[in-house]
């Protein structure tokens, strides 16, 4: 889109460079599929390998573990482009990258990370991510999975997670649980669980009317047997998981200003081919009205999330900006969509353009890794000093 | 081998393009840029060539002023190892001037084949690459769909007006790269941070003198009003006619 | 007063169309400047000499004839090393030879030898004094370049199509000349002419694109789309969602908001009505035609020429009036 504020004068060669081939990327393998894809809730499977290839997964991750060693602007700009194509595509990157790959590697012994780390990069395994349960969404620290040690130091797991990414076809689960009976959230451990271990069982939610080009779906742990190793090592606490959220939220925050960018353009063409009442519908200035409200909520949320992604590579960011971001930038893709579906009337409810579906999935994202009131709560917290939450 | 891809920063074609107050150049505000298309489908040859009959060495040249070294980047985030700017403060509409300069440039490299795209998209002129063929007494395959490479021999194949001719060639060569070749690659995200690392030598042009100047530049007249030339079978002589001798394209 | 060098192209034994447009262009240039004369170069295997006449008929007061067997197939170098020495040896004001795909590849090499700059691929050519000023269109034909040759002589190559040829009779003198390089000595050889078979374009990649719509009432009708398609030699077959839904076109031909998006010289549009999902996908393209039933349906509205009636219909007669037109060329 028209860059009006002169945004891509703040990035690098490199920046711009990641950008321009990710974009490519989804122009020319995704777009063209992902409106069927969503009609027939299918996550586009076809396109792993080359998103490995362009070597999406994990991007800020150093190269030594096989990764690209991208800045995180750059990470925020390929989180950007993908959503751009789909949030659902976005967050089987993000769960990917920031909720398994991160975790290994922040977490995780020097063995794990040379086992995983690059064959996940590689796409070769696909990861998913559980931390929420069915009665524990905005207050994960309320968790009923236990994982109890044994004598000769293997764990066995009991338990479900609920609203699972890339659940059904991921080849390794990362896990949170409490350990060893205790009720406090300071015994939660990650464990890495090969999903293919008896006792494990993941079947897809059926019914979704968001994300649908995206496998959602649910864990089962009955007496999971885990070897020794299975263990993060370095993880522990609630605050483990929570700083992998830090992460994934992060990237969403970017993300969402794709979808948005897809919504507006789509609209911007619209207006201008368009004709009715005799003229193209762009000269109206109810539309006008609509353009210049998006165009300007996208350039704020650019702007947030650049600032941001500078802040994350200085190493000053803190968890409370990253709420602000995820908050403000997936309401204000919200409204875009909304408004861009609108702009296109009847048309507007169909597949075959982007503003419905990216409409009905960005309720997902405002709804996941901490809802719009959750992050409501945690900037409310942060300027008073008074939590909301109990 | 060492392959030698000449390559041409262009404007995006999608653009609805206007003309620049000079007038004799398109209004740059705004426009994307990228390299030819035939020119990525040139680099991406060199590179498949290299991949699979290795070792060689990939280098990607330019002409123009220093923003080409981003399409020079690409192609080194490719996979190229490394890149030439022939430095001019313009790209001039001589496109003997731009072949000299390449050639100066190509003649001592000992380069086992020279790539160019069929031609720059935005120019158009598919000039320069049989061009330098000349001046470095090179035999060029011009517009190829297909290319092999064995034994220090080149077997292409070169689509003409309704009809292909199979052509062969010693190396080394210039060959000129069209559609049917492979697409070029996304650049991969490791690949756009080793190209930081790859050398890009910056060299002035020896363009030399020109005798060939763009005088204008405008915009097409605007297409008249569509019209309903006539109703059933008996309305295709006229269409045909038309199609012909006024909108030329057939 | 000035003369005029033109290239003659002959494939299988007979003059190509875009013969009798250089030697006509060369001719109006020779007449603008006071009536010079037109030198034709004509090669080819023995026997090509019995061409030359024809030549004639369109302005040509010379034909230089360069019979060889090793000129049977086409041979770059060793034509382009003879027009140079031609060229070099007359004393033109300018040397006209087709942008067809020999043309292209011909007159770069001769202008590098003669050290002159070319115009590539022009419509319209004209002396301004002591310069030839021409238009080639540009940036995918969205930008008409106005060039100014000022170097002796001019080359250029004329796009094939645009300027028609005119008769102008002449009794062409007959020249005999030698290559003037030995032909066998070319490094670049051509082994097989394959006449006729061009590979199948992708819609992405194709000047013309044929495209069809539910208006074809029936999968076996793509025939008839395939048919055109072919008789234009350069086209690729597509198709709306409509059609693609039904299955009746696979969806790597769906052309629109969602399939691909497509700016070709020409667009055939066949029993398509013009969704503006349809029209987002293929406005960009040079020449719209549209062929419909209905004749109040959008794609008339952005279509530069329309036929209303039943495509069904049309389509064969079209399809034999393209291949008609095509084999002149």
């Amino acid at each position: 889109m028209q860059d009006l504020f002169d945004i891509d004068s703040a990035l690098s060669e490199e920046e711009l460079a990641v950008r321009a081939s990710v974009r490519q990327f989804v122009d020319e393998r995704i777009l063209p599929i992902i409106g069927d894809c969503y009609v027939e809730g299918r996550f586009p499977k076809e396109i792993i390998p080359g998103l490995a290839e362009l070597g999406v997964f994990g991007a800020n991750l150093p190269e030594e573990y096989g990764c690209a060693g991208l800045n995180n602007v750059a990470y925020g700009l390929i989180m950007q482009e993908l959503e751009r194509g789909d949030s659902g595509i976005r967050s089987f990157a993000s769960v990917q990258g920031a909720l398994v790959m991160y975790p290994i590697f922040a977490f995780g012994s020097e063995e794990q990370k040379k086992e995983y780390l690059p064959k996940m990069a590689a796409g070769e395994i696909i990861g998913c991510f559980g931390l929420t349960e069915a009665d524990y969404g905005s207050n994960p620290s309320g968790m009923i999975t236990m994982a109890n040690e044994q004598a000769d130091g293997s764990w066995i797991l009991n338990g479900g997670k609920m609203w699972i990414t890339n659940g059904s076809q991921a080849k390794v689960a990362i896990v949170w649980a409490k350990t060893n009976g205790e009720k406090s959230d300071k015994s939660i451990r990650g464990f890495i669980v090969p999903t293919n271990t008896p006792g494990f069982t993941a079947k897809d939610q059926k019914g979704k009317l968001s994300l649908r080009a995206s496998d959602t779906s649910e864990l089962v742990f009955q007496d999971v047997r885990l070897p020794k190793d299975a263990i993060l090592p370095k993880s522990g606490g609630i605050k483990s998981p929570l700083m992998c959220l830090t992460q994934a939220r992060y990237g969403i925050s970017w993300g969402v200003i794709g979808a948005a960018m897809a919504c507006y353009e789509e609209a911007l063409d619209y207006s201008k081919s368009r004709v009715m009442f005799g003229k193209a519908i762009g000269g109206f200035q109810l539309q006008q009205q609509r353009l210049a409200i998006m165009l300007t909520e996208i350039v704020k949320a650019q702007l947030v999330s650049l600032h941001l992604g500078r802040l994350k590579d200085s190493g000053k960011l803190t968890p409370q900006q990253v709420s602000f971001a995820k908050r403000n930038n997936c309401d204000i893709a919200t409204n875009v969509a909304r408004e861009a579906r609108r702009l296109l009337g009847a048309n507007g409810i169909l597949a075959e353009y982007g503003a419905m579906r990216h409409m009905a999935n960005l309720e997902s994202v405002y709804t996941y890794e901490g809802t719009h009131d959750i992050h409501t709560l945690i900037l409310g917290q942060a300027v008073t000093g008074l939590s909301a939450f109990n | 081998m060492k392959i030698a891809v000449c390559i041409k920063r262009v404007p995006d074609m999608e653009t609805r393009f206007k003309i620049a107050a000079s007038g004799t150049a398109v209004d740059e505000a705004g426009l994307k840029y990228d390299m030819s298309d035939f020119d990525g489908y040139a680099v991406e040859t060199a590179l498949q060539l290299n991949e699979k009959q290795g070792p060689g060495e990939t280098v990607v040249v330019s002409l123009g002023p220093d923003v080409v070294q981003e399409q020079l980047r690409k192609a080194l985030s490719m996979g190229a190892d490394r890149a030439v700017q022939l430095k001019s403060d313009r790209v001039p509409a001589d496109g003997l001037s731009i072949a000299r300069a390449l050639a100066a440039e190509l003649k001592d490299g000992g380069y086992d084949l020279i790539f160019f795209g069929r031609q720059a998209v935005d120019s158009a002129n598919a000039t320069v690459g049989p061009m330098v063929a000349e001046m470095l007494g090179l035999p060029c395959a011009t517009a190829v769909s297909t290319l092999d490479i064995a034994n220090g021999r080149g077997t292409a194949r070169r689509d003409l007006e309704g009809a292909a001719e199979i052509v062969e060639f010693a190396l080394p060569a210039v060959v000129t790269i069209d559609e049917g070749m492979p697409r070029a690659r996304y650049p991969s995200l490791k690949g756009i941070m080793a190209a930081k690392k790859k050398p890009l030598e910056v060299r002035p042009a020896q363009l030399g003198a020109e005798s060939l100047t763009l005088e204008k530049m405008e915009l097409p007249p605007e297409r008249a009003a569509g019209r309903i030339v006539g109703e059933g079978p008996g309305a295709v002589p006229e269409l045909v006619r038309l199609l012909h001798t006024e909108a030329k394209v057939l | 007063m000035a003369n005029f060098f033109a290239l003659a192209e002959s494939r299988s034994g007979a003059l190509r169309r875009v013969a009798f447009e250089t030697v006509s262009a060369a001719r109006a240039l020779a007449d603008a400047s006071g009536g010079g004369e037109v030198h034709a170069l004509l090669s080819g295997a023995p026997g090509v000499a019995s061409l030359a006449t024809e030549l004639g008929k369109y302005g040509a007061d010379v034909v230089i004839v360069v019979e060889h067997a090793g000129l049977a197939k086409t041979n770059v170098e060793a034509v382009a090393a003879t027009a140079a020495e031609r060229i070099k040896a007359g004393g033109y004001r300018a040397a006209i030879f087709s942008a067809s795909a020999e043309g292209r590849d011909l007159a770069p090499r001769v202008a590098a030898k003669l050290g002159v700059s070319m115009a590539a691929d022009v419509t319209t050519l004209e002396l301004v004094g002591d310069a030839l000023v021409v238009k080639h269109p540009a940036y995918a034909g969205k930008v008409i370049a106005t060039l100014k040759l000022t170097g002796s002589p001019a080359v250029v190559t004329l796009r094939p199509g645009a300027r028609a040829p005119v008769e102008s009779a002449k009794d062409a003198r007959v020249e005999s000349a030698q290559p003037a390089v030995d032909p066998a000595a070319s490094k670049l050889v051509v082994k097989e002419m394959i006449v006729g078979g061009s590979a199948k374009l992708d819609i992405g990649d194709a000047p013309v694109i044929v495209s069809g719509g539910r208006g074809l009432k029936s999968a076996e009708n793509f025939k008839l789309v395939e048919d055109l398609a072919a008789a234009f030699g350069n086209a690729a077959v597509g198709a709306t969602r409509a059609v693609t839904d039904d299955g009746w076109r696979p969806h790597s031909d769906q052309i629109g908001q969602t399939g691909r998006q497509v700016s070709p010289d020409l667009y055939v549009a066949c029993g398509i009505s013009g969704a503006i999902q349809h029209i987002a996908g293929m406005r960009n393209s040079r020449t719209i035609v549209a062929i419909n039933r209905d004749k109040d349906a959008p794609i008339f509205k952005v279509a530069d020429y329309g036929i209303v009636g039943d495509a069904i219909e049309i389509l064969p007669v079209l399809t034999a009036a393209v291949k008609e037109a095509r084999s002149k060329g």
